[in-house]
């Protein structure tokens, strides 16, 4: 395992799983991402990371109940963890303390 | 959803992802799957929803998403198969009785399929040269009509070229295409018998036939402008250029203005010559008929729709077009439909006018194929039922190795593969064997027919081998299935216990009903065989109402026949000459209108132009009145008719009484002519015509002539020689036609011939296989009753008893074969085959039981041979060894 480490696509799915509460599967958090970040996403490549994220403890998951859409079949609804909510906070932060080192200066040169 | 009908996606695809899928993940996937799919038809359309849908299902199978065991098994099966090939070969090597009984009987059944294979492949790729052939289009005439037999016609009129070309939206090109073009082309001393077509500059651009020399867009536009084949130009230039050149065709002159590249074997149109259309219709300048929307015989009209043409569009068009024209007509109605091109040689048949010359090429029925690719499949399945039998016979054998590789960790699936795979493995090496036989057969059936020679090479391709070989897997697997399934099941407790006790024993019923199809198909093909070569046999026979004996028919082809006739008659071989018009009985006709006193009762006679020589030569037999009393010389001056009784029957001329009909006018193609004779009924047509109303006229010069000359000679391939020799000095240039007339009515009936060679030899191949099934079956079950027997001749049981209660089984197994094969191709006969022969003779019990009596005698001698061997073993040392 890479360490707790978040990837960036892994960091966007996790916090759109934390922003749609009680409706975060699969395919909402697709679309979710898609209208968001404005690049196609692949349900595949979603399928993928989520299922990574819950091998590293990120997230959890249930099956949901049965409805007449989906050909019946129920949906698995994604929860984060308490790990993977400090992976986020532990991310933000560190970003946060990096934007804080970066001088004013910089940014009137550019 | 908005729409009613509900969209599901591909089942298939669900269940692939369903089989690959852990079964923890299987769910929500296929759930989120479906919600894709059911969004997707919403935005995109059903078709394309599917598609992702099947995509997606391929993208998801990922590590994670792959339950573990699948592959450990692909894993396992990869190693495995090693093992399986190598118990398979060793299997194979040790019982070879069993392997020579199934490679030998495969490779023979095989080899028919192989011959069949490649005899579609060949048919299929007719006309596959043409760049735009899978857009190209025939019109086909469908005739509907008050005074002649209607029906489908691949030949159509000039006016529906040229309306279709005027009218008709989103076609890119026509061609009118007028058929029968033939004369002798003239070039210096060169002088060369050619055929073709008048056809127009379209033709170049509908087909893919590239030009050597000279222009494609204009070649074929002026009149009196030839395109010739590459070797055409080279018989009539030799090497010299030939474009811009003058040929003399018959009395007209016309230019070269184009070499093509030679017509490729596998086109449904050849010709060696094309003549530009506008040549015919110079020719034709006076003559309404010749663009009539009637005149539907002898031209052919192609159409390449425009890419993505709406093809309905331009049917309806075509209806809507015919509809107009059929207006004007009072008696005809003509419907125009589309065949594509592909669909030309092999598809639905398709009429030709009578008497034109056949021109729509080779053709092949689909039904044809379908009834060779059954009888294909009948013989093969026949041999994979000897594999299925013999394996499951040889069951108590192999059940010990079953068990011990169940108790290893073997599961059913892999059990299974291991039989398919030795399975396999002895059809493929079937393959090698059979291959050297298709080598063998198939000169044998090229040559089979002159029809064959023409539509197939049989040239082996890299397409033919892959289907070659994918059939021998084929065949395998279907062999290996039924023995597969059964040890698969076979549970290792049983296999390790008292073996006799394994439920072997129930499959008793599927080996004799298997044994008992086998026989029963063959027995059908043999008795096929000798009721149709009677009914051949008879029909070659049959008393045609006239002699044909020793009459050879010398075809004059254009030649006036008197230098020949006086040559002729100084032979002292030729004991009589005639000429005639046509030859009769063999499928040719002649046909006119006849009218009698009621003008407006006209009915179509069969026709023939004979000289006065004609009847005593063929020994008609006239019933009243006698032979032709005026010798006219020419067509108009022709009065006198002789008819037969079906003409009085018809009209009740004379109250049907032939003496009183004589003297009477009757109309003939609009010419009054007396009736001088009348001749006893005769099969003017083919045996499975029925005879209809025929009348003779007198034989002019301006007529073709064929003479007829009765020989006697005790060497007629020397007569004949001679009189090819005087022929040749008369004509050089066209090859001489001579055919003794009973060789004429062989070869009219060669369709018959070439099935019953083909039923023929495949029965042989049945009883071939069949046999060596029951050989082998007779071989196991006499050795696992080796025991039995001893001890039954210990007990005292003699030879004769022995013999009769090891065949029993066999004998009852071949008579309910029997009493299943002969009704069956008895009433096939009756019901279906002979009913188109409304003078055929009764099938006669002889021929029905002499195939029965062949069959049996070989079994009998088979199963006889081996039961008596182990009837006269003795007791001691069977009984002994344990």
């Amino acid at each position: 395992m890479k360490g707790t480490n978040l990837g960036e696509f892994e960091e966007l799915v996790l916090l759109t799983v934390a922003a749609l509460i009680n409706e975060a599967y699969s395919v909402a958090i697709c679309d979710e991402l898609s209208d968001h970040t404005g690049r196609s996403v692949k349900l595949g490549v979603v399928h993928a990371v989520l299922n990574r994220l819950e091998e590293k403890g990120l997230v959890k998951s249930e099956l949901g109940e049965a409805t007449k859409a989906r050909g019946g079949k129920r949906k698995r609804f994604y929860q984060l963890t308490m790990q993977g909510k400090a992976a986020l906070v532990n991310a933000k932060s560190m970003r946060d303390e990096l934007w804080a080192r970066i001088p004013a200066l910089v940014w009137k040169k550019m | 959803m908005k729409e009613q009908r509900e969209h599901h996606p591909p089942s298939w695809a669900q269940r692939f992802v369903e089989w690959y899928c852990k079964p923890g993940l299987v769910e929500d996937l296929t759930g989120d799957l479906h919600e894709c799919f059911e969004r997707n038809v919403q935005s995109m359309g059903p078709r394309r929803a599917k598609l992702i849908y099947i995509i997606d299902a391929f993208k998801f199978f990922r590590s994670y998403t792959v339950r573990s065991s699948l592959f450990v098994n692909l894993f396992t099966n990869r190693i495995m198969i090693g093992s399986y090939v190598k118990t398979s070969g060793r299997n194979i090597m040790r019982n070879k009785l069993f392997s020579f009984i199934n490679i030998l009987g495969l490779a023979i059944s095989m080899s028919v399929g192989l011959l069949l294979i490649a005899f579609v492949l060949d048919l299929r790729s007719y006309d596959r040269f043409h760049k735009n052939g899978e857009r190209i289009y025939r019109i086909t005439n469908v005739l509907t009509s008050k005074s002649e037999d209607g029906g489908k016609f691949a030949s159509t009129s000039i006016k529906t070229g040229r309306l279709i070309r005027e009218k008709v939206t989103g076609i890119e090109e026509v061609a009118i295409m007028r058929n029968d073009f033939s004369g002798d082309a003239k070039v210096g001393d060169n002088i060369l018998p050619i055929k073709g077509f008048w056809a127009e500059p379209s033709f170049f651009r509908i087909f893919t036939f590239p030009m050597v020399e000279g222009n494609a867009a204009t070649a074929l536009k002026d009149p009196y402008s030839v395109v010739l084949t590459e070797t055409a130009a080279r018989k009539l230039f030799g090497n010299q250029a030939a474009v811009g050149k003058t040929v003399k065709i018959d009395t007209l002159a016309y230019q070269v203005t184009g070499i093509m590249k030679d017509v490729p074997f596998f086109s449904h149109i050849s010709f060696e010559a094309l003549v530009s259309l506008s040549t015919a219709e110079q020719i034709n300048k006076g003559d309404n008929h010749f663009a009539a929307w009637t005149n539907m015989w002898s031209n052919s009209v192609y159409i390449l729709p425009s890419e993505n043409a709406d093809m309905a569009a331009i049917r309806s068009q075509l209806n809507a077009l015919a509809r107009e024209e059929n207006l004007a007509e009072e008696n005809t109605k003509i419907q125009l439909e589309l065949l594509p091109l592909y669909n030309i040689v092999v598809g639905e048949s398709l009429r030709q006018s009578e008497g034109g010359p056949g021109f729509t090429g080779p053709h092949v029925p689909r039904v044809v194929l379908w009834i060779l690719g059954g009888l294909a499949f009948v013989v093969i399945l026949s041999a994979c039922f000897n594999y299925t039998n013999l394996s499951i016979a040889r069951a108590m054998r192999r059940i010990k190795e079953i068990g011990l590789r169940k108790a290893i960790g073997a599961g059913k699936s892999q059990v299974r593969l291991q039989f398919l795979a030795e399975a396999v493995m002895i059809s493929l090496a079937a393959l090698l064997l059979s291959f050297l036989l298709f080598l063998v057969l198939r000169p044998v059936l090229i040559n089979m027919a002159p029809e064959m020679q023409r539509t197939v090479k049989l040239n082996l391709t890299p397409a033919m081998v892959a289907a070659f070989i994918v059939f021998s897997v084929a065949v395998g697997i279907i062999a290996g299935f039924l023995p597969a399934i059964f040890f698969s099941k076979v549970s290792p407790m049983s296999a390790f216990g008292n073996v006799s006790s394994v439920k072997m024993f129930k499959h008793l019923t599927l080996r004799r009903s298997l044994v008992v199809i086998q026989y029963t198909v063959t027995l059908i093909f043999i008795t096929t065989t000798a009721v149709g070569y009677v009914q051949y046999k008879n029909i070659l026979a049959f008393d045609l109402g006239f002699k044909t004996a020793n009459i050879l028919n010398i075809n004059m082809q254009d030649n006036k026949p008197d230098v020949l006739m006086k040559e002729l008659s100084e032979m002292p071989e030729v004991t009589a000459l005639s000429r005639s018009l046509i030859t009769t009985g063999v499928g040719n006709a002649w046909g006119g209108n006849m009218k009698y006193k009621d003008s407006r009762d006209s009915v179509l006679v069969m026709t023939n132009h004979i000289d006065e020589n004609y009847l005593p030569l063929h020994d008609y037999k006239l019933l009243a009145g006698g032979n032709f009393v005026a010798r006219p010389v020419t067509a108009q001056a022709v009065g006198e008719v002789i008819v037969n009784q079906q003409v009085l029957k018809r009209f009740n001329i004379g109250g049907n009484n032939p003496e009183k009909a004589i003297g009477e006018q009757i109309t003939l193609n609009g010419r009054k002519m007396t009736i001088v004779g009348v001749m006893q009924d005769f099969h003017y047509g083919k045996v499975e015509n029925l005879i209809g109303p025929v009348a003779f006229t007198f034989w002019t010069p301006e007529d073709r002539a064929i003479i007829s000359a009765r020989i006697q000679s005790s060497d007629m391939p020397a007569t004949v020689a001679r009189i090819e020799s005087i022929w040749k000095k008369i004509d050089r240039v066209h090859p001489f036609m001579a055919e003794f007339y009973d060789k004429a009515i062989e070869d009219a009936y060669s369709e018959f011939s070439t099935m019953i060679k083909i039923i023929g030899f495949l029965s042989f191949l049945a009883i071939s296989i069949a046999s060596m099934g029951l050989f082998g079956m007779v071989v196991f079950t006499t050795e696992t009753r080796l025991k039995e027997i001893g001890i039954r001749k210990v007990m005292g049981a003699s030879d004769g008893n022995l013999i009769y209660l090891l065949s029993r089984g066999f004998l009852l197994l071949l008579s309910v074969s029997a009493l299943i094969a002969l009704p069956v191709t008895y009433f096939f006969f009756k019901i279906v085959v002979l009913r188109n022969f409304p003078y055929h003779t009764p099938v006669q019990i002889p021929e029905l039981f002499v195939g029965l009596l062949t069959v049996l005698l070989i079994a009998f001698i088979m199963i006889g041979s081996q039961t008596l061997k182990a009837a006269r073993s003795n007791p001691v040392a069977v009984l002994k060894s344990e």
